[in-house]
């Protein structure tokens, strides 16, 4: 049967059906169903979030300073992002400011993570969408070496450092024992690297298996350990010491402060001359594979992040622009704000969730979570062997937010597309050299090879973000100002009765929003709408359908027994499930209670 | 197993002379603190051993450990993935998805019966016929306890496989259970921390490919050559402690000098881990030497033994809501009191210290700046 979303989607449901459960590769778990046409074209897509955890239900009742400790562990993968969020959230609540030296470094462990999780995302969930590692093994070392010298400065090409490389993995497949690599897809007519460009990533893969590592010692300095490095409500805890008695002791001297400058050199490097090269030459050779787009060039949005100054969280003082694009008019872009009740709105009718009126949507400040796993009348299987959902019915633990009504799309492209379309020279200039270099016209921009260019684009620019605030910090410390804390309203008795705050950032995948109400002394409702709640949302009521399934459209497959196509735009979102899917309401009353032991 | 290989020979084929084969032997001997007899055996273990098929699953959690895990810098995760063992399955970094994926849970425990080692990263809800977390249609806890069934052995990953963590803290409304709570018939090697510490998770793991056992646990079921200390016990700046100097609020001229954090809550007297002598992501730094107390993510409950930032004594009855009745917080009561005890006397030694200087004002009530430990240094 054929529809029309209202968003402007074709959805025809009469093809054959394909599974995908797991969709690995992600955080957390996550299901992909789709049909596909006599053409092996796909004409509906389902995305399902497969996991809830129920955290803001955990929140309730605990000390508003502790919170960030619990929304930390919201997401390991992009660990930090929500701490940094909910402290934010609090601290708005109740009106807290902080040092500079606490936003320039805040701002320094966000950039830290953007790189890392994009660098991580692109080499070790991504990479073998695009890249055939089996196919490396036909490749010619020298040619390699010389393809690798084309494109980059990096020291390690020679024929031999390739050859190396090609030998150890030779030796790996005829074990086997193919450990991670088992089962792939190898030989699918839609990898179409040459097998040198297919070596010269597989080496990189490794490379940068090893330099994450290094990336995230900013955080070690800063929080003490990566992943969940530590937070502060009202600044951060690592209290600096330059030239006092015992700084060698101290959380931050000159020894950690040069370590962190060292690291983000060699970071600036690793990004510039591996990562940006191997995009650019990877989409080199699917620039005619231009699927995915979904809502992208439609409607998309982000909050905004990177305050320059510390407490001015207005548009003015991002560094990553805030605001919404809609229909895909670029000339307009509108402005957002969190704590409008009509604007952020979450819908549960397709959701595993029961509201009292589910042809509402709810603002996340009177939002409700009442988990009902109930499947619908077409669902293939049983409750515990599902073969098929029914997306007529519920058929996802994700809850689907609207903005002013409107699915969006939320991460790298989305921060892209909105700096671009404000003008701003460093999100402009480098979209446009990307699409000159690969000779694809604007619109290219709006594809799953888009989404994973701006990733790119985007990892570069938070690197030499990490540049510019260690500049700034050292100056700061220079002008005399040493302050990493405001304890004036650590003590609960300094705070309101009762308070309201939203906190926001842009995690790797987008926009991100924390809403906390706090009554005397303790959290009385937390709810998180996260990035991939934006783009994983199931359909909502109006028949909307979501950024996932938007983008899986129309794209033909080559095998359909062999989702390379599928997993290939489902990771150009980078989805987090274990984010996605542990919403609650303000009501957070208990949910059932089972004794286990 | 003829078609599997040993490490060494791995290594060989991959023109790595014999001598540095040993000597990364006698560096793996001290990352796992054994002494150069030990040398020999590990030689000996990964000549003559095929790479094990490990299968990594995961429940309802956050990949932290995952995360975590590719941090470790001796041995490189890059090593272990590729030359130590065989990971054949691990959601998060295997090419394959659907129902490829899931052959492979058939495939190794049919192709190698007790000869894998599975090891879990979250846990299983029960809640809701255990469809919080479903993997191929069908709740995890039913694929984990069908993986388990014939592994060798188990490790739990982090805190969420071991006690359950923080979707299992109150009131833990998905029922979310610790892995030794479903699978009870099968060694399981519990490595808690949110997230374990890098090389503790591939020392953890290499001590099991060279010894060809589970290392010596604790009556928790925790490896006793990382967990069998107190953070407290090792931490560098305990001497502060001893001396009654703490850091009284942020920032404050002790936090600036390394205090104690104790009064702002830290919980190292009471966790047990390796923080404070393997530290972190190469020994660059761990939780307390950044500024920030210990949270206690290694210990049992620690989420409701809350709040983080009051100190240990007050834990016991200080518990939110219905807290109180979790073991852990009794532990940690019982502990904090003779914690505050032991505080409670370096208070006295410093108040003593400091009436021989003449200055008796004592400091340990202010909120703000404590001038007395000026007084103090040498």
């Amino acid at each position: 049967m054929t529809t029309t979303t209202p968003n402007g989607f074709v959805l025809d449901n009469s093809g054959r059906r394909m599974v995908v459960d797991p969709v690995t590769r992600i955080e957390g778990h996550m299901r992909c169903e789709v049909n596909i046409d006599d053409q092996k074209i796909i004409r509906n897509a389902v995305s399902s979030g497969t996991m809830w955890r129920g955290l803001e239900v955990i929140l309730k009742g605990r000390d508003p300073r502790d919170a960030w400790a619990f929304c930390e562990r919201i997401c390991g993968v992009c660990t930090g992002t929500h701490a940094l969020t909910s402290v934010r959230a609090v601290e708005d609540a109740l009106g807290i400011t902080i040092p500079e030296n606490a936003n320039t470094i805040r701002n320094m462990m966000q950039a830290t993570l953007w790189v890392h999780d994009h660098l991580v995302h692109f080499y070790h969930l991504h990479a073998l969408d695009w890249v055939d590692v089996v196919n490396a093994l036909k490749a010619d070392p020298k040619a390699t070496s010389a393809l690798a010298q084309s494109i980059s400065p990096w020291p390690n090409a020679s024929p031999g450092y390739f050859r190396d490389v090609q030998n150890r993995l030779i030796k790996f497949v005829a074990s086997g024992q193919l450990g991670p690599f088992m089962n792939g897809y190898w030989g699918n007519p839609a990898y179409k690297l040459p097998p040198e460009a297919n070596l010269m990533a597989v080496t990189h893969y490794l490379e940068a298996l090893d330099f994450q590592r290094e990336i995230v010692k900013i955080h070690t300095v800063f929080g003490g350990k990566n992943p969940h490095p530590n937070w502060l409500v009202g600044g951060v805890a690592s209290a600096i010491n330059l030239d006092g008695p015992m700084a060698a002791g101290a959380p931050v001297n000159m020894v950690q402060l040069n370590l962190v400058s060292s690291i983000i050199d060699r970071t600036i490097e690793f990004v510039d001359q591996v990562y940006l090269p191997d995009l650019l030459a990877i989409g080199s050779f699917y620039k005619d594979w231009l699927y995915g787009g979904g809502l992208s060039g439609h409607n998309v949005l982000a909050y905004g992040d990177f305050p320059d100054r510390a407490n001015d969280y207005g548009p003015d003082n991002l560094l990553i622009p805030r605001g919404a694009i809609v229909n895909g008019n670029l000339k307009e872009v509108l402005d957002v704000d969190l704590r409008d009740p009509a604007q952020v709105q979450e819908f549960v009718d397709h959701s595993w969730y029961r509201y009292p009126d589910e042809n509402e949507g709810l603002h996340p400040w009177v939002g409700i979570t009442d988990p009902n796993f109930k499947l619908g009348p077409n669902t293939k299987g049983t409750k515990t062997d599902i073969q098929q959902l029914d997306e007529d019915a519920k058929y996802s633990w994700i809850k689907a937010p609207r903005w002013r009504g409107h699915a969006m799309e939320v991460g790298p492209l989305s921060r892209f597309t909105i700096g671009y379309a404000k003008g701003i020279a460093e999100f402009k200039d480098p979209v446009d050299k990307v699409l000159t270099d690969l000779g694809l016209p604007f619109a290219a921009l709006f594809s799953t090879l888009g989404r994973t260019a701006a990733r790119g684009l985007e990892a570069s620019w938070a690197a030499h973000k990490l540049r510019y605030f260690h500049d700034k910090l050292m100056a700061n410390l220079k002008s005399g100002d040493l302050s990493t804390a405001n304890i004036q309203k650590w003590e609960p008795s300094s705070w309101p009765k009762e308070a309201k705050g939203v906190g926001f950032a842009e995690a790797p995948r987008g926009a991100l929003g924390h809403w906390v109400h706090i009554k005397d002394e303790r959290i009385e409702a937390y709810q998180a709408v996260v990035p991939t709640t934006w783009n994983g949302s199931p359909r909502d009521t109006a028949g909307n359908i979501g950024a996932f399934e938007a983008s899986l459209l129309n794209t033909p497959m080559a095998d359909p027994e062999q989702p390379v196509e599928i997993l290939r735009t489902l990771h150009s979102f980078d989805p987090c499930l274990a984010c996605s899917t542990h919403i609650m309401g303000p009501s957070g009353e208990e949910l059932t209670k089972v004794q286990v032991r | 197993m003829p078609e599997t290989e040993t490490f060494y020979e791995v290594l060989r084929a991959q023109g790595i002379t014999r001598r540095s084969f040993l000597k990364f032997c006698s560096l793996t001997a001290a990352a796992l603190g054994l002494g150069p007899d030990y040398v020999g055996q590990i030689a000996y273990a990964m000549e003559t051993k095929p790479r094990i098929p490990v299968l990594w699953m995961h429940g309802l959690e956050c990949t932290c450990c995952s995360e975590s895990f590719i941090r470790s810098g001796h041995p490189l995760a890059k090593d272990v993935i590729l030359k130590m063992i065989s990971l054949d399955y691990d959601d998060t970094l295997m090419a394959s998805a659907g129902y490829q994926a899931e052959a492979i849970l058939d495939e190794i425990p049919r192709k190698y019966p007790g000869e894998y080692i599975l090891a879990v990263e979250g846990n299983p809800p029960l809640n809701e016929d255990g469809m919080y977390c479903i993997v191929g249609g069908k709740p995890f806890v039913e694929k984990l306890k069908s993986v388990a069934a014939n592994a060798k052995a188990v490790i739990a990953w982090g805190a969420c496989a071991s006690w359950g963590c923080v979707q299992a803290a109150h009131p833990n409304p998905t029922a979310a259970t610790p892995i030794d709570k479903v699978i009870t018939n099968k060694p399981i090697i519990k490595v808690p921390g949110c997230p374990p510490i890098a090389e503790v998770m591939t020392g953890v793991i290499t001590y099991m490919l060279t010894f060809g056992r589970v290392p010596e646990l604790d009556g928790r079921g925790r490896p006793l050559m990382f967990y069998s200390q107190r953070i407290h016990d090792k931490c560098y700046r305990r001497p502060h402690f001893d001396a009654g100097e703490y850091v009284e609020s942020w920032d404050d001229q002790g936090a600036r000098e390394g205090y104690c954090l104790y009064k702002m809550g830290c919980k190292g007297p009471t966790t047990y881990n390796a923080c404070s002598t393997v530290r972190w992501n190469g020994g660059v730094s761990f939780p307390i030497q950044s500024g920030h107390g210990c949270i206690g993510c290694s210990e049992e409950g620690f989420w409701d033994n809350g709040p983080f930032y009051s100190r240990l004594s007050d834990v016991h009855g200080f518990g939110i809501e219905a807290n109180a009745d979790k073991i852990g917080g009794v532990v940690a009561g019982v502990v904090g009191a003779g914690v505050a005890v032991h505080a409670g006397v370096s208070a006295v030694m410093r108040a003593r210290n400091k009436s021989h200087k003449g200055d008796a004002s004592g400091s340990d009530q202010s909120t703000g700046k404590d001038k007395g430990h000026q007084g103090d240094q040498q």
